[in-house]
């Protein structure tokens, strides 16, 4: 395949940045999109030019590293990651323009490298369960229903990739949150400090400046793990509730 | 700030104030249409009239026309923090964007929408609301007793056929409000259930349609009458 390539580049957070075009050709289809970029960096490099910066780490769709904007669509045309995206989900001769996420709570840091550390500060804020040290529980010991088990599975297999910001018409966090606070929320593991990570997550989410939820359903459209809307229904519900019980006057 | 004023002014808060106004003004917008449709009753305008003088002296309704005015109030300041946050959330806008692979038209121009429902809302307060209650309108005589004719002011308004085809516009931008805000407000309350979920869906897609279409339907109906 032979594709022309619309790059964002930008050297800094400090930088103004701006699409380049590259044109590069013999992609075997059965490449992944990643692997479609580390042949344009390979050229690049033997030109002494700097490489395109973006980010990935597994490359098996699990870790959640890997973003980009292309045509339009995190993650692309499919719902899935980057790196689980392949070349045969474009044509030959096709123009493919690839931006980093954009939003305020993001910051590029270089060509299409974005700062997610948002995320971490959401997590930070109240996103754990606080266990005493001590022998370790018999497996199966805690009682949990299936489908309650499933629900929070579900919602734990949110890889934290941003594709929900990046979606938003409002660059909003809601339904990264709302994965993890229900994935905590629904078990009873999580019930002690169930009330006070809502207010703390959610604290945090409006600090760093994520937008608010118009209930698009964007985000699920895009979620290559297919996070639910009804976790965001849970998260205003474990919110509300907890502003009104919590002793946080 | 206190706890409440903290809560109401999270993301969440001032979402749950759009949604519980919104509802509000679904429920309204009901009350509104049976009255309303006494307009068609083809009665002279009798039935209306004594309607509109009885919703104008009613303690009760007062106090809840009161209530419905500053619920658009706040949903609208409310649209405009929102907005203005939602807008900031992202300084740099993409080059290339795709929208309509992920979500429907009325879910990401609410504001559009609300903004033309606002305006038509101000002309239709100040043709027949202002008129009615601040102006010096005919009286009629129904049983013997005496009624301001609020009948024979929408019936000399909707002649127009600038103001009617306006009024229709405006239902259909209505329409698409209410096509993505009555299911949404459920999810905004938290009210998302797999057995209730889809019913509210479709419910939400049957009241987009047929309330603005009977709103729509008087205009139309009176202006082909006055033909
Ligand atoms: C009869 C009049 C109206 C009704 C029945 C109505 C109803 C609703 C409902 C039910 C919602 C959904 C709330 C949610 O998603 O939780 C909504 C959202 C919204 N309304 Fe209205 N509305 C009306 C008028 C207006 C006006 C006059 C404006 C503004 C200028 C407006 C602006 C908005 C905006 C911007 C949203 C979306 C907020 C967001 O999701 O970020 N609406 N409306
Ligand atoms: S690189 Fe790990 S999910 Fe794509």
């Amino acid at each position: 395949m032979n594709l022309t390539l619309k790059i964002w580049r930008q050297q800094n957070h400090a930088d103004k940045g701006g699409f380049r075009t590259y044109s590069i050709t013999g992609i075997s289809e059965d490449m992944s999109f990643l692997e479609m970029l580390d042949v344009l960096n390979e050229e690049l490099t033997e030109k002494g030019e700097d490489p395109v910066h973006f980010d990935h780490d597994c490359r098996e769709g699990i870790c959640g590293t890997c973003s980009l904007f292309i045509n339009g669509r995190p993650h692309g045309p499919k719902q899935t990651t980057t790196c689980q995206l392949h070349m045969r989900s474009f044509s030959d001769g096709d123009t493919i323009t690839i931006e980093p996420w954009r939003a305020k709570s993001f910051p590029v840091l270089k060509d299409l490298m974005v700062d997610r550390g948002a995320f971490d500060r959401i997590i930070q804020a109240g996103g754990y369960v606080s266990v005493n040290t001590g022998g370790v529980p018999d497996a199966n010991e805690i009682p949990i229903p299936k489908v309650i088990a499933d629900e929070a599975f579900d919602a734990a297999t949110c890889i934290a990739c941003g594709a929900c910001v990046a979606a938003c018409k409002n660059a909003s966090a809601m339904l990264f949150v709302s994965a993890k606070i229900s994935q905590l929320a629904l078990l009873p593991q999580g019930q002690v400090e169930r009330r006070e990570r809502a207010e703390k997550m959610i604290a945090q989410m409006d600090a760093e400046g994520f937008g608010a939820c118009s209930n698009t359903g964007a985000c699920s459209a895009e979620c290559p793990k297919g996070i639910k809307q009804s976790n965001i229904a849970r998260m205003n519900r474990e919110y509300y509730a907890a502003s009104v019980v919590t002793e946080n006057v | 700030m206190s706890w409440v004023t903290k809560t109401l002014d999270s993301t969440l808060g001032r979402k749950l104030l759009m949604a519980l106004t919104g509802l509000f003004l679904i429920l309204f917008l009901v009350v509104h249409l049976a009255g309303n449709l006494q307009l068609l009753a083809g009665d002279g305008g009798d039935a209306f009239n004594v309607y509109a003088e009885g919703m104008a002296v009613n303690p009760l309704i007062r106090a809840v026309s009161i209530l419905n005015f500053s619920f658009i109030a706040l949903h609208v300041i409310y649209a405009i923090l929102l907005s203005r946050h939602n807008k900031k959330a992202r300084p740099v806008a993409y080059a290339v964007t795709n929208p309509s692979a992920n979500s429907t038209w009325a879910s990401r121009n609410m504001g559009i929408l609300g903004t033309v429902i606002f305006i038509f809302i101000l002309v239709h307060l100040r043709g027949f609301w202002y008129r009615l209650k601040f102006g010096t309108p005919e009286k009629v005589m129904i049983d013997g007793v005496e009624y301001k004719n609020a009948y024979i002011i929408v019936e000399e308004a909707f002649k127009n056929p600038i103001y009617s085809g306006f009024y229709v516009l405006s239902m259909i931008f209505l329409a698409f409000h209410l096509y993505h805000g009555f299911a949404s407000a459920f999810q905004t309350v938290g009210l998302r259930h797999k057995k209730y979920t889809p019913l509210i869906q479709k419910v939400g897609i049957g009241f987009a349609i047929l309330v603005p279409a009977l709103f729509a339907l008087i205009p139309i109906v009176m202006y082909i009458q006055s033909l």
